[in-house]
């Protein structure tokens, strides 16, 4: 029996469908994302597991519990909010003690439990400091240390990072990751950011239009995604036509009818005239690590990306051969539901 | 530099302002002088006030007598209770509408505001109606077969009249404090453990208290210096203090000991305020800002 299972979890609001029977396990210790686009239903489902939002059919079961129709208070899970919810009349250390507060913990194991915390979020300095003295990453872990502190079965994250900027949120990344591995946490976040989800979870969930469409490592999600949206979503993709040959191996054909996946790192670009497609460099981007190059061939444009290994960058309007691997190509299924 | 930086250091800020300048130099400061000044004259029954000579008599029975000290305490309490009870209906109500809907939100807000699209007279007699010896009241007691009660012309009408006047004013700064709460801090009190009473009292409460603050600063002020409300369903003999500042004006023609009065009650006022002011604003300036 899985940790926390979600039984044909659906949620209407009048005519809309926010979540359609969600059927999901996630085992003790696991980090699972949701992710999706805005609107997919993600974090409904997270506030339906929180008890935020009223379930409309289905279940959810926690260690074997039914919650389904618990009150927040009764449920004792960790939530950590997109705006982080802070209480900004509180100092840092009266915002994480509230939960133990309010289940009456005696005041030293209190001062223990909230300093323990407060060091495993590196904020033991700040503990006397109000929210609006902090920066956003600080009060990011002061709104996990709050939730943390309780001890809860499950930790929930909405959109923890969306209100960071880049560098910081790469930080937290590792940071969460760090904390919940630390603590063996089970937790689920949402996200509409693929690289977060990609690097921190141990697995994710893509959701659309209120549905799942695939759940999988994230090494395998990218590797092998199922439908041309979650092929575009999750990385880049080039989506090329394709056949499959006498054989049953796949191979890109103009005019076939499968659409082929093929991620821009996986084409090799040669010198003019090698390699089985010619084109013509349309566009190039400088990424730091890597280039990327648009080329245009005679089967569209194609999104290249190489290494930055400190060779000269080929310009604008040069002539290439590209070429590739078949075991890398991925038959794609056509997106049985609309983003 | 951007331009209001500019306003700023040039003079136009003084030649924006002074329309406004002079509208307050000449309705407020010059009155309240003026209010100062003769409340230092002397006064004589027989021949009026004597614009030349100052005393301080009026200062001195104001603080000899006690009659006028019953009056200055009942102002305060009647304030106070009016305070107290506006606070007590205007929070919840606040926050009642903070949580409606979409029409209904608008719709209420605008119900609310409706005292103050009425003249002050107008409700007051709509009060004495209701309250007096064959009022709406009476009679339904009596047809229940209850004995009338003396209403009207009591403390009580008093009070009941200035809380449906002063109401908005409360409402109206709460709710606006209640717009800047995160609803997710409630979510989270709750995911916390925490009961509805226990995140109305430990969350949403010391967050609006800027608000509350304001709402009562209001309240009271207006309150304390009601004039119209005590005058009709006060009566002759439940005076408050502004309506015995009318009375030394225009019974006793006693200007200067009117204007004693009026600006001992312009100080007692601003003394409540500001302490009360500091003291709330001391608990919460440090977390909220």
């Amino acid at each position: 029996m899985a940790f926390v299972q979600l039984e044909g979890l659906g949620k209407r609001y009048g005519e809309i469908d926010a979540v359609v029977a969600t059927n999901l396990s996630v085992e003790k210790g696991e980090f699972v994302s949701l992710l999706g686009p805005s609107g997919c239903g993600k974090t409904t489902t997270l506030q339906m597991i929180a008890g935020f939002v009223e379930v409309t059919s289905g279940r959810i079961l926690l260690d074997g519990r039914d919650i389904t129709h618990a009150k927040p208070a009764s449920r004792g899970l960790g939530v950590v909010f997109q705006s982080y919810a802070l209480f900004p009349h509180m100092t840092v250390k009266d915002n994480v003690a509230f939960g133990l507060r309010m289940r009456k913990v005696p005041a030293g194991e209190l001062q223990q439990r909230v300093a323990r915390v407060l060091k495993l979020v590196r904020l033991d300095q700040h503990a006397e400091r109000y929210p609006r003295e902090l920066s956003g990453g600080q009060r990011q872990r002061v709104a996990l240390a709050r939730a943390l502190v309780i001890e809860p079965p499950v930790l929930l994250l909405d959109e923890p990072l969306s209100n960071l900027d880049a560098n910081l949120r790469e930080e937290m990344q590792f940071e969460i990751r760090r904390i919940q591995r630390e603590v063996g946490i089970t937790t689920l976040m949402v996200t509409h950011d693929q690289s977060e989800a990609l690097s921190i979870s141990d697995r994710v969930v893509v959701m659309q239009a209120g549905r799942i469409t695939q759940i999988d490592a994230p090494y395998t999600l990218y590797e092998h995604p199922r439908t041309e949206f979650i092929s575009g979503f999750v990385g880049k993709a080039n989506l090329l036509p394709g056949e499959r040959d006498s054989a049953g191996v796949v191979q890109v054909r103009s005019g076939g009818d499968l659409t082929l996946s093929l991620r821009p790192e996986k084409i090799d670009l040669h010198e003019q005239n090698q390699g089985r497609l010619q084109g013509k460099i349309a566009s190039r981007f400088f990424l730091g690590s890597q280039w990327l190059y648009g080329v245009s061939t005679a089967l569209g444009d194609i999104s290249v990306v190489r290494r930055n290994d400190g060779s000269t960058p080929l310009n604008e309007g040069t002539t290439v051969g590209l070429d590739g691997d078949a075991k890398l190509l991925r038959v794609l299924t056509v997106d049985e539901v609309s983003a | 530099m951007n331009t209001l930086a500019a306003v700023r250091q040039g003079r136009q800020g003084y030649l924006l302002s002074a329309p406004a300048l002079a509208l307050y130099i000449s309705l407020l400061a010059i009155p309240l002088l003026l209010t100062l000044v003769l409340s230092f004259n002397v006064f004589d029954y027989s021949s009026g006030i004597k614009g030349d000579a100052y005393t301080l008599s009026h200062y001195s029975s104001l603080l000899g007598d006690p009659y006028f000290y019953e009056i200055f305490l009942r102002t305060m309490w009647i304030s106070a209770l009016t305070t107290l009870l506006c606070v007590v209906i205007g929070v919840p109500e606040a926050y009642i509408l903070s949580r409606m809907g979409a029409p209904w939100r608008s719709i209420f807000l605008i119900l609310i505001l409706t005292p103050l699209l009425i003249s002050v007279v107008v409700r007051a007699f709509g009060w004495s109606l209701l309250l007096g010896a064959d009022g709406l009241v009476n009679q339904t007691l009596q047809a229940f077969g209850g004995s009338p009660m003396k209403l009207l012309y009591t403390p009580f009408a008093v009070v009941i009249a200035l809380v449906h006047v002063m109401l908005p004013f409360m409402i109206i700064p709460v709710w606006t404090s209640l717009q800047k709460l995160d609803p997710a801090a409630e979510q989270a009190a709750m995911s916390l453990g925490a009961s509805h009473f226990t995140v109305m009292r430990q969350v949403i409460l010391p967050q609006i208290m800027p608000g509350v603050l304001s709402g009562t600063l209001i309240v009271f002020g207006l309150a304390a210096s009601s004039f119209a409300i005590p005058g009709l369903l006060g009566g002759r003999r439940l005076k408050m203090v502004a309506t015995l500042i009318y009375d030394q004006y225009l019974s006793e023609l006693n200007w200067p000991m009117g204007a004693a009065i009026a600006v001992a009650l312009l100080l007692l006022n601003l003394l409540i305020m500001l302490s009360w002011n500091r003291m709330i604003e001391g608990r919460y300036k440090k977390s909220l800002g």
